[in-house]
């Protein structure tokens, strides 16, 4: 390298602090932005779950810090069923949107996308910083909807500029779904449809708008970053599930910004889209609206619900097999049909959404369409499993944190994914939809096996980042307790879905055929709470290994992609003035003859890589 | 590690299946016509997944029992893949996950592919929030007119009924739904308001009632007594309240029933209610 | 060099570095080479793309809902064309055109007419969003207002759509008809005003065959 080579950079280091950590252009700083407020959105969300499994399982019991904090929400401390179903309201969205949306893809994905394909930062670095500070306002007017719901002063003077509020929830209620016309007509339908339901529409919107700007980053990024050498079919599969849920993103976040738009005048304005005539709350009857379609909503928000699922899961299933090969020491087995896969469950994931709406009124033949292919999609699902095994197949694996959680990445993933097999079919949905076999099968699925991915990919990429490890036994102390602490929680929703019980209930209290499913009911609350309280010793975890962690050097796991040729944490431009050229995939493990165990992408020439061994050369020429 | 882990997974693939085997937890007796194939459906569906998840669980402890990094020269088996295998799992998978979808449509075509065959005992549904009110068209067969702006909660007309109806006369209304056993039932559901969902748990059924719609499903109900029924979409404040009951009639006590004007009418479903247990708690 | 490819499989995804790829970066000097700053027009023509792909996919979520509201109930009343929404069709189909215009004299350097024709095409994107509004106040003056019927709800709300992302559009115009004209030899300035142009020019032309599109589906297909 000649000296002038490495004094040329696209825009110089900031120096200030500003620049540098708050309105920072650099993607690895705006990755751990936006990871920032994933763990701050987890800890509300995961709050809120305890706070419910407490009045599911305790039902009537006084909790006097509630009072303290939700006066109205909790008068006596005893919670109402308006303020539990706010909770389940604000639960799902803030799990849904700020934490399964915004850690694996505006997280990790801006830290190592370029970083990955050798670049030195995201194709627009402008818009990849406001897509993160848009995020961050959505997520401030998803809290403020709490706020001005949930406090009876608040709700009082700011709630009524906003389209009144009744109080004593703690936001909005309707569920993440939001359904109309319970979330269209405003107050007659009850508490939780105020100024609280007015923002939620409003901060699922600017998230929207903050995601958009993310994708177009990552898929420019990808199309035109790369570097030399480093052809589609050589980039880390983490890298195709990137792209493919930027595309998702792409092209399902435009279609709920239309429905939220609609719903919001249907609230505001007046208009019908969504709400039908002649609709009667009590007394009150609603001559101001006429022949909107309540389904229409559903079609608009599932369109953009079922990608959404993808959305979440993709980027771990991308970093669980970017981790079961390092840590296998063996290369991703089936990396075309990896990468075929997802594409499929991408494509697929466009064609399903009926599968939510079973139920809902919509023609009984474009409910079998969509059942089929809601099976099929199965298929791809089922060959990312198989390729895993085949990964470990012969492995020799090391045991660390990251390939634990990767490890219970593929059991939970299998776990939740499976019993898709029974909600996808239409008749059985009959028995099951909207009971809590539902929950089980998500939360596992998209929620848990997905956070799993994170938790994998944060233990593996946190001395990449931080220069530092994080603590191993803690870290597995967190593993043991998450992965039973999750099959706890989850599989007995399983049985109570089949012995009926509905989900979205603030009580189980009114119905006789529940009242043996409670010794599951508290067996779940136990077990949710005790993995609740080993999460707190994962927050620790991060922030005492960020400045005590033990150090780590450039490439301490002996992996083979780009982010571990530069140094740990990376320079402001990735790769200090020289971009790296990359001759061959991405996971070259036990590569027999090498040296080493490992091949990094880098590494030029296999004839001395192989020097001796009489069986190893690659076809091209110098 | 590698060994705990292989023992952990296995325990708690084990206990996943056994919740269900032991069948403590499981669906309530089925009373529909259709319950019997829609049960025999999900049987079929739960004992592939099943399988299918045990055996995925058993192989991934078994690699992750097996295949432990034993010291530094120690390699993995370089390989990166098998398109022949590919070919052959995305077939057999594609075969039993697409069959069971397909097995499944016998049951959905079954309820929803046809009218109500001629002669099924009609019931108007009208949902609102908390509340369920069924209508009945009485001796005559005929519903009377409804209207929304005739909604009247005060003078407990909760439906809109139009008195001024001769149809009307005899048409009783109440929040308990009464249905003559082996006789196909048809509902025409509607929603005075915001979402909601008919649910009865015994019947494995369920349909959304969406305002502005006039839903119409049937089914038959086979074994005579009382059920609970539920709203079953998340529908406000007070969802989880949203109860009722379903009576399945023998055929003369329900046709004797539904010739009673709406005083009596009540008193005598009061008494029905009283007459018919619901169904033991497993 | 031997070149037995059979004893390691799948060596398809290894081997050497494909020359002359097209990828913004890269200059061939060993393992390992310097970003320069060669500015790449590419990355701002794929974002484009990409942006226009979502944009579209907004409005086809809008017209579904559009063809799905105007079927499922009989609420339906039909507008008349407000007369001036042909004024605006017209000044839209120009300014793409001017602004073609402008794109191609600046590929030949032409600088001052150039600027001339920026300046006309913006021109003409302001008066189509007067043209728009006037449309608007006409229909305000007849008493049709957002809620009045799904039509009137619809005709509002893809028209405004439509506007907010013309006038991103139009402030790209005027940032290019303001552009301070870079130096002769600064051909770093150039390449980027160019793209710029470019990229513009093709947003405009979207948004351009976009009305056609509202226009048609509002008032011709229902």
């Amino acid at each position: 390298m000649s000296a002038e080579t490495h004094e040329v950079h696209r825009h110089p280091a900031p120096t200030g602090f500003i620049r540098k950590y708050i309105f920072s252009l650099d993607h690895k700083v705006i990755g751990i932005q936006y990871i920032i407020l994933a763990l701050a959105a987890v800890l509300v969300g995961m709050t809120m779950s305890v706070l419910m499994r407490l009045n599911l399982s305790w039902p009537g019991t006084s909790w006097p810090i509630l009072e303290t904090l939700f006066p109205a929400g909790a008068p006596g401390g005893v919670m109402s069923p308006e303020f539990y179903l706010s909770l389940v309201t604000m639960h799902g969205t803030i799990m849904v949107f700020f934490v399964l949306t915004t850690a694996p893809q505006g997280g990790f994905g801006n830290y190592f996308l370029p970083i990955q394909i050798g670049a030195e930062d995201m194709a627009f670095p402008v818009l990849n910083m406001m897509s993160f500070w848009v995020t961050l306002v959505g997520f401030i007017v998803i809290l403020a909807a709490i706020v001005v719901e949930g406090n009876p002063a608040i709700a009082a003077s700011i709630g009524a500029s906003l389209g009144g509020a009744s109080g004593g929830t703690v936001g909005p209620i309707g569920g993440w779904t939001g359904y109309a016309p319970l979330s269209a007509v405003g107050l007659p339908a009850g508490p939780g449809q105020g100024a609280g339901m007015n923002l939620w529409i409003v901060s699922i919107a600017i998230f929207c708008i903050g995601s958009l700007l993310g994708a177009l980053n990552f898929i420019t990024t990808l199309l035109n970053m790369r570097t030399r050498g480093m052809t589609l079919m050589r980039m880390p599969l983490t890298c195709w599930a990137w792209f493919t849920t930027a595309v998702l993103a792409l092209l399902s976040f435009p279609v709920l910004l239309g429905g939220g738009i609609l719903l919001l005048l249907d609230r505001t304005v007046g208009t019908s889209f969504f709400v039908p005539g002649g609709l009667v709350f009590g007394s009150t009857v609603m001559n101001t609206h006429t022949g909107g379609s309540p389904i229409l909503w559903q079609h608009l928000f599932w369109f953009f619900g079922h990608p959404e699922v993808y959305i979440a899961i993709l980027p771990g299933m991308g970093a669980t097999s970017h981790i079961l090969s390092t840590f296998a020491r063996k290369p991703v087995f089936g990396y075309r049909a990896m990468v075929f896969a997802i594409f499929a469950i991408g494509l697929l994931g466009f064609f399903v959404w009926g599968h939510h709406m079973f139920i809902s009124g919509m023609s009984p033949y474009s409910a079998m369409t969509f059942s089929i292919l809601t099976l099929s999609i199965g298929v791809p699902s089922a060959v990312k499993t198989f390729n895993w095994l085949g990964t470990l197949w012969g492995a020799r694996i090391r045991f660390t944190t990251p390939m634990l959680f990767a490890i219970g990445f593929v059991s939970l993933f299998v776990a939740g994914g499976i019993t898709g097999l029974v909600l996808g079919q239409s008749s059985l949905d009959l028995p099951m939809h909207d009971t809590y076999f539902v929950p089980a099968h998500f939360h596992l699925v998209m929620g848990v096996a997905s956070i799993f991915g994170m938790f994998a990919a944060l233990y593996f990429w946190f001395p990449k980042m931080f220069g530092r490890f994080m603590h191993e036994g803690m870290g597995k102390f967190h593993f043991w307790i998450t992965f039973i602490g999750v099959y706890c929680i989850f599989v007995p929703m399983h049985t109570m879905g089949m012995v009926g019980m509905p989900r979205r209930f603030a009580q189980f209290t009114e119905y006789e055929f529940l009242k043996s499913l409670h010794p599951l009911v508290v067996f779940v609350s136990i077990s949710a709470i005790v993995t609740v309280l080993v999460q707190f010793l994962f927050y620790f975890n991060v922030i005492w290994s960020v400045f005590k962690g033990k150090k780590a050097d450039d490439n301490p796991w002996e992996a083979t992609t780009l982010e571990w040729t530069t140094t740990s944490p990376p320079p402001h431009d990735n790769f200090a003035g020289v971009l790296p050229t990359v001759y061959r995939g991405p996971y070259e493990f036990a590569v027999p003859g090498a040296p080493k165990d490992y091949l990094m992408q880098t590494e030029p020439d296999i004839e001395t890589a192989v020097a001796g061994a009489g069986n190893g050369h690659n076809g091209h020429k110098h | 590690m590698g060994r705990a882990l292989a023992v952990i997974i296995w325990i708690l693939t084990l206990g996943s299946v056994s919740l269900f085997f032991v069948k403590k937890w499981w669906f309530p007796t089925g009373i529909s016509s259709h319950a019997p194939a829609l049960d025999r459906q999900f049987l079929i569906t739960i004992i592939v997944v099943g399988v299918a998840f045990t055996a995925a669980q058993v192989a991934l402890g078994w690699m992750v029992w097996k295949y432990r990094e034993r010291g530094p020269s120690d390699r993995a088996t370089y390989s990166h893949g098998s398109n022949r295998l590919e070919v052959i799992w995305t077939i057999v998978t594609a075969v039993i996950f697409i069959g069971l979808g397909v097995m499944g449509q016998s049951v959905w075509a079954s309820l929803h592919f046809n009218q109500a065959p001629a002669g099924a005992f009609q019931v108007e549904v009208v949902a609102q929030q908390f509340q369920w009110n069924f209508h009945y068209s009485g001796r005559d067969g005929v519903f009377g007119r409804t209207d929304p702006n005739l909604i009247d909660d005060s003078a407990l007309n909760f439906i809109g009924l139009d008195e001024a109806d001769p149809n009307a006369k005899d048409d009783t209304t109440h929040s308990v739904i009464a249905i003559p056993e082996g006789r196909p039932v048809e509902l025409i559901l509607r929603s005075r308001d915001v979402i909601h969902n008919f649910w009865v748990p015994q019947l494995r059924f369920k349909q959304d009632l969406v305002p502005g719609m006039a839903i119409r499903v049937h089914f038959t109900a086979n074994r005579p007594g009382k059920y609970e029924l539920a709203c079953a979409e998340l529908c406000g404040q007070l969802h989880f309240k949203m109860r009722s009951n379903m009576l399945v009639l023998p055929a003369d006590e329900h046709a004797e029933l539904m010739s009673l004007p709406q005083e009596q009418f009540q008193t005598r479903i009061g008494e029905l209610l009283n007459k018919y247990p619901l169904p033991p708690n497993n | 060099m031997a070149t037995s490819t059979k004893s390691l499989p799948k060596t398809g995804m290894r081997g050497g570095p494909k020359p002359g790829r097209p990828n913004g970066n890269g200059s061939p000097n060993g393992n390992g080479h310097a970003f320069t700053p060669r500015f790449s027009a590419s990355r701002y023509r794929i974002g484009m793309w990409v942006a226009m792909a979502a944009i579209l996919m907004m409005f086809s979520a809008l017209s579904s809902a559009y063809i799905v509201r105007a079927a499922s109930s009989n609420d339906w009343r039909s507008l008349a064309v407000p007369p001036t929404l042909w004024v605006s069709t017209l000044l839209i189909l120009v300014s793409s055109v001017s602004l073609e215009i402008a794109r191609r004299k600046l590929k030949t350097n032409r600088t001052n007419s150039t600027r001339l024709w920026f300046w006309i095409s913006a021109a003409l994107g302001i008066g189509f969003l007067a043209s728009q509004i006037f449309a608007w106040r006409s229909l305000v003056r007849q008493g049709i207002y957002v809620a009045t019927n799904p039509h009137s709800s619809f005709f509002y709300l893809l028209t405004a759509t439509h506007a907010v992302h013309l006038f991103g559009g139009l402030l790209a115009l005027l940032y290019l008809a303001m552009r301070k004209q870079p130096k002769a030899g600064d051909d770093l300035a150039m390449a980027k005003g160019q793209a710029a142009a470019d990229v513009t020019t093709l947003y405009w032309h979207f948004m351009d065959v976009l009305w056609i599109y509202v226009f048609f589906l509002l008032f011709f297909w229902k």
